[in-house]
């Protein structure tokens, strides 16, 4: 996929939160094979515990796309991402500005407000957003050049809740990047978010919290990469009726 | 004078934000400040002073999805 004109062969974005500790993160996202990982900001304690986790991540040589999680206001989101851009060295920005305490979603008026601020002053925003046609339209219209909706709930594993939705972004939107962000649980659910024609996903629960996380990301992997094969290969469409796939010409008369 | 520190408040004996930083221990480059809500630029913190009960953002790296 290509994303502000970054080129990756994987179309894994993977989130570095929630592993039970920095190595078997590391595994993750090794199997994972993602290019790309995202990152947030956080107080900084006296023991300088961010400085460990940034070299960790420097010594990766992977690209980095911070987020400005936990923002409920534009204000907050723009600040966070000032910051995150002088820290990580980045124009890059996970727009995240959150409208709900219960489900996570987006405040996607907040999130348009936001949007214009930072294209405006340079950054390369991927906004974390609902599958709204009206509101990708207006992310778009505000400097994004890539829309990232989400699949279900944050954390919440559920998967696809709407696929037709999807799938009318994919058309609406035929030359935008879209990454599937949030909601997914299994690999199937990844590969289907591919074969939608999505351009990617991003996930980190999924993966973070599986038995067996780096066993996890390779198979989300597979799936995304076995869906975006489906996808470019043209399925067959569904059929009401069930019809022979093996020809009955020539049958024999054995009764 | 006293300010609040990543919601803490604190007593500070210099004024200056570069001076503060290194009183208050963050000597690491890996952090990043914001200053009532708004950003400082690492480079702008010797040139802005600060007053009593300013509140103080000083955020790092962390683990994110």
């Amino acid at each position: 996929m290509q994303l502000y004109g970054k080129k990756t062969t994987s179309s894994l974005m993977l989130g570095t939160a929630q592993y039970p500790s920095p190595a078997v993160l590391v595994d993750a996202i090794r199997a994972s094979q993602a290019e790309i990982i995202t990152v947030s900001l956080r107080r900084e304690t006296a023991d300088g515990s961010g400085a460990g986790f940034w070299n960790m991540l420097t010594g990766l040589g992977l690209h980095i796309l911070p987020n400005t999680a936990g923002c409920h206001s534009v204000q907050e989101a723009v600040t966070t991402a000032q910051m995150a851009r002088e820290l990580f060295g980045t124009n890059w920005i996970k727009l995240e500005v959150i409208g709900h305490a219960d489900n996570l979603q987006p405040d996607v008026f907040a999130l348009v407000d936001a949007a214009k601020i930072l294209a405006a002053d340079g950054f390369d925003v991927f906004p974390y957003t609902t599958d709204d046609l009206v509101v990708g339209e207006k992310l778009i219209e505000a400097g994004c050049k890539v829309l990232m909706p989400w699949g279900a709930p944050i954390g919440s594993g559920q998967g696809l809740r709407n696929p037709d939705a999807l799938r009318a972004m994919r058309a609406h939107f035929p030359d935008v990047p879209l990454i599937v962000d949030a909601g997914i649980g299994k690999p199937s659910d990844a590969a289907r978010a591919m074969e939608l024609g999505m351009d990617g996903v991003l996930l980190n629960t999924a993966v973070a919290q599986a038995g067996d996380p780096a066993g996890m990301a390779k198979a989300m992997s597979l799936a995304i990469e076995a869906g975006r094969s489906g996808f470019t290969a043209d399925p067959m469409q569904p059929r009401d009726i069930a019809v022979p796939s093996t020809p009955v010409l020539g049958m024999a008369e054995l009764m | 004078m006293q300010i609040i520190v990543n919601s803490k408040p604190t007593d500070i004996t210099v004024t200056s934000l570069a001076a503060a930083m290194v009183e208050l221990g963050f000597l690491d480059c890996a952090v990043a400040t914001a200053l009532n809500g708004q950003f400082v630029p690492k480079g702008m913190r010797e040139s802005v002073e600060l007053s009593q009960g300013d509140r103080l953002e000083v955020l790092a790296p962390m683990q994110g999805g």
